[in-house]
């Protein structure tokens, strides 16, 4: 009797261990931002997800140092500039299937099949209703003019998201003028810059300044967050979509892509799908405001509100190639 | 003791050597050509850096010196209102991390936030309040990092004080010194060497964080370093940026050494109660609010902010999730801090058996870890260990056909080899001034009358070092507890602690979120900090 009953139990107990049905996620996105997505899949697919999030570069140099042994079947980021130096550390494989490359548009996907995006977001510039009239707004390049001195707020040169829009920049008009645009751009900003997005949005609507250069998922965090301070400080600006009448508003996405060392490729090709399901789009869009790829996927309230715009559409690999002119730009023009 | 001697010393070398493995490797990048991203930091920025880190570090020493010095000393020598509620509760900052603190006061005094909020009202305007001190500068950052890190030279000039100067200290009082010229003129230069341990702790604290600078917008030099590495992506860079750093910490350290030479004070008995005088009305109030001030600001101001917080969101967020992080936070520190205390036993004992100039200055070098930043130590220790796997993987391959894949790398071990690196330093300091305690000629004695150094050590020494034990596992526990970049770098898979969760949440810009996982990390760091009193106050009493 006793026998049989610790074999039963060694046999539950192995029970997880042969049930090897899975899939190894490296995710820059945060867990809170990935985690319930992951759990679907898990729930209708029955294939488990294991998953460590961390910084882009963190995961990157991990999937290089691990070489052909990585676990790691997934690296999903949250710029495109990261899966273009992954791709060209040659850790990826050019696995995307054409049935997905059919799903999204062009240029939110690398020619050569190594990762896709997404979701988008949108970098635009908010304004002080009271204070600005968005007929005084056009485009990036003109917030250089001398009537914004000492009236911009945006973020640090260390966030990404700068680094990738002055990336743009030189992909569209080349260093040379971008290194004057960003100078005279630092020379408008109102204070030094300090905080996130949030906080340039908080200052715009405090009245430090009158112009901040955002990601719109920060904004609409904050018009759906439960701290009422935040909801109150976005009462006060509106969203301006800028360079409309030329190539767009800049864009960064988030992307995914399969490692060269994948040893469950089948699973995370499905994993994949997945996430490029009505569904799952829909859920970005709704969780964090973030843009779908997919066009028939629904949008939230605040999307919808912020309503359509036109956005660049530049070779994403760009803003990978062109990211350490970018940083080194920024340092010679003094933006902290 | 020759052959004794060998085999202490061998131990050491190998322990040693294994440990620094991780500082071999930074500077195996000074033979690499400098490339032009070098040239351009060196052009644009590293000045800019450097100042900024000699600021900060200038500020913090100010700081620091004024929250713990102090305090201590009014701790050591008198009794006043809730003195011994104080005694203990001067630790608790240290179960904060620093940039949360950070977020806490950004918080509260953000145009927004209560403070400035409530200052409107009274002043009745809409606009910004000019003459408010702007909380993300340079001297709100040298603020934030003298509330959590003073703790570190309150422990060490509290022991300092309580212990080695106190019969001097009587002696004084005799011969009629006043109090000041008593604090100034004796107990000082001789705490000295203990304080200004504790000052190099939270130095290296200052100088290795990223998180609260990059959230206040002060580059400093690991701005640079992170920079070079995620901006440029060029570990050459990073190494030999983070090679110019270990200077810094390399000239702090031969400071302290310099400071200990010195002066190398014992007691004759060990102990000794401290005599602590009664002291009533204008006194004791201002007694009470020296002491009560970094506890104000360092502990209950941030963490009344964070349960704010937590509170509104603890109904939806929290769930059965959080044990599984407290627990997985308990006891990987609770592990780190055990390995650490022994390997800063070993270490500190042998380098104190044996004048060895090369034993030395091994053990010297394990305590550079806690100055590097988390992150270059973690990358560090997964090009070691990373190195060393899929050498064994190919190795095995060719000759037995067999892949052993990964061994090391992706498991809990290496994270917790880089904690013992990182924080050797704080156990190593801890031990060490507590050995320098107990005179050399008990070990000579024992010598003498044939114990050998095992026996000495379990006889003598760990009896009268169980403090100084008790105090370095805490810190670690603490340390460990709050720690971040290496967590998040070389964690296995499905593996989080209160600290990511906190910190992604932060990193998000969900300060809200992530009250409750921060209150978590106090509330876990607050167990140990309570017990390390109780033991201390036992042990005087």
């Amino acid at each position: 009797m006793k026998k049989i009953l610790l074999c039963s139990i060694i046999f539950v107990l192995s029970f997880p261990l042969l049930a090897k049905e899975e899939v190894n996620v490296y995710s820059a996105r945060k867990e809170q931002l990935i985690k319930p997505l992951l759990n679907e899949f898990s729930r209708t697919s029955g294939i488990k997800v294991n998953l460590i999030t961390s910084s882009e570069d963190a995961l990157l140099k991990r999937l290089q140092l691990e070489g052909k042994n990585s676990p790691a079947d997934i690296l999903i980021t949250t710029d495109a500039g990261r899966l273009y130096r992954a791709k060209v550390s040659k850790v990826l494989q050019p696995a995307i299937t054409i049935k997905m490359q059919n799903m999204i548009a062009k240029h939110l996907q690398d020619p050569e099949h190594y990762w896709l995006a997404l979701t988008t977001r949108a970098r635009v510039i908010v304004y002080a209703k009271d204070r600005v009239k968005p007929s005084e707004l056009s485009t990036y390049e003109a917030l250089t003019d001398k009537k914004w001195r000492k009236r911009i707020c945006v973020r640090s040169s260390n966030n990404i998201y700068n680094q990738s829009l002055v990336a743009s920049m030189i992909a569209h008009k080349g260093k040379k003028f971008t290194a004057k645009w960003t100078k005279s751009l630092v020379k408008n900003f109102a204070r030094k810059p300090k905080g996130g997005d949030r906080d340039q949005i908080k200052a715009v609507a405090a009245g430090q300044c009158d112009v901040a250069i955002v990601n719109t998922y920060y904004l609409g965090q904050m018009i759906n967050s439960s701290d009422s301070s935040q909801v109150n400080a976005t009462k006060k600006i509106a969203v301006f979509w800028p360079n409309q009448q030329d190539r767009g508003t800049h864009i960064n996405v988030s992307g995914i892509a399969i490692t060269k060392a994948a040893k469950n490729k089948k699973n995370a090709l499905k994993l994949i799908n997945f996430l490029l399901s009505d569904d799952a789009q829909f859920w970005y869009a709704q969780v964090n405001n973030e843009y779908p790829v997919v066009t028939t996927a629904g949008l939230s309230e605040t999307l919808k509100s912020w309503g359509k715009f036109k956005a660049d559409t530049l070779d994403l690999d760009k803003l990978g190639l062109f990211n350490s002119d970018a940083v080194k730009i920024m340092d010679k023009a003094g933006w902290r | 003791m020759r052959t004794i001697s060998k085999k202490w010393f061998f131990v050491t070398l190998v322990v040693t050597i294994l440990l620094t493995t991780p500082i071999w490797l930074l500077v195996s990048f000074i033979f690499e050509p400098t490339n032009e991203n070098w040239t351009h930091l060196a052009k644009t920025l590293l000045p800019e850096y450097i100042t900024n880190s000699l600021i900060l570090m200038f500020g913090v020493s100010i700081g620091t010196l004024l929250f713990g010095v102090y305090s201590a000393w009014l701790i050591t020598q008198y009794q006043f209102f809730a003195s011994n509620i104080l005694h203990w509760a001067l630790l608790l900052p240290l179960a904060i991390p620093a940039y949360i603190i950070a977020y806490t006061y950004t918080g509260l005094l953000e145009f927004e936030g209560p403070v400035q909020s409530y200052l409107r009202t009274i002043f009745s305007t809409q606009t910004v309040l000019q003459w408010f001190p702007e909380v993300r500068s340079l001297g709100g950052a040298i603020l934030m990092f003298s509330l959590v890190l003073y703790p570190y030279v309150y422990l060490l000039a509290r022991a300092a004080f309580a212990s080695k100067s106190q019969q001097i200290i009587e002696v004084s009082k005799t011969l009629g010194a006043s109090p000041l010229r008593i604090f100034f003129k004796v107990a000082l230069p001789m705490a000295r060497p203990a304080i200004i341990a504790g000052l190099t702790l939270a130095l290296m604290e200052t100088l290795a964080d990223f998180g609260t600078v990059k959230h206040f917008g002060i580059p400093t030099f690991t701005t640079g370093i992170y920079r070079s590495w995620t901006g440029f992506g060029d570990t050459t860079t990073t190494a030999q940026l983070s090679l110019l750093l270990l200077a810094f910490v390399i000239t702090l350290i031969l400071i302290e050494l310099w400071s200990r030479r010195q002066a190398k004070y014992f007691t004759h008995q060990k102990n000794q109660p401290p005599i602590t005088t009664k002291i009533t009305g204008l006194k004791a109030v201002i007694a009470f609010i020296i002491c009560s001030l970094p506890i104000l600001l360092g502990f209950i101001i941030p963490t009344s902010q964070l349960l704010a917080w937590s509170i509104n969101s603890a109904q939806t967020s929290f769930n059965k999730e959080f044990f599984e992080l407290i627990w997985n936070s308990f006891y990987l520190a609770f592990f780190t801090a055990l390995i650490t205390v022994i390997i800063a036993l070993l270490l500190a004992y042998s380098k104190r058996i044996q004048d060895n100039k090369i034993i030395y200055t091994l053990v010297r070098i394990t305590t550079f870890g806690y100055a590097i930043p988390g992150t270059v130590i973690a990358i560090a220790v997964m090009i070691l260990f990373t190195t060393f796997d899929n050498y064994i993987d190919s190795f095995m391959l060719a000759n037995f056909n067999i892949s052993t894949g990964l061994i090391l790398s992706g498991t809990l071990f290496i994270l917790v080899f880089a904690y013992t690196f990182r924080f050797l330093s704080v156990s190593l300091q801890t031990i060490d001034s507590g050995l320098s305690r107990i005179k050399n000629s008990m070990d000579e004695t024992a010598i003498t009358l044939g114990a050998r150094p095992t026996r000495i050590l379990t006889k003598i020494h760990l009896p009268m070092l169980k403090t100084s034990l008790l105090t370095a596992f805490i810190l670690v526990f603490v340390e460990v507890l709050k720690e971040l970049p290496t967590t998040l770098i070389l964690r296995p898979f499905n593996f989080n602690t209160l600290s990511v969760r906190a910190y992604e949440m932060a990193a998000d810009e969900r300060l809200a979120d992530a009250g409750l996982p921060a209150i978590l990390i106090v509330l876990t760091g607050l167990i140990p900090v309570i017990i390390l009193s109780q033991i201390m106050r036992k042990q005087h009493a």
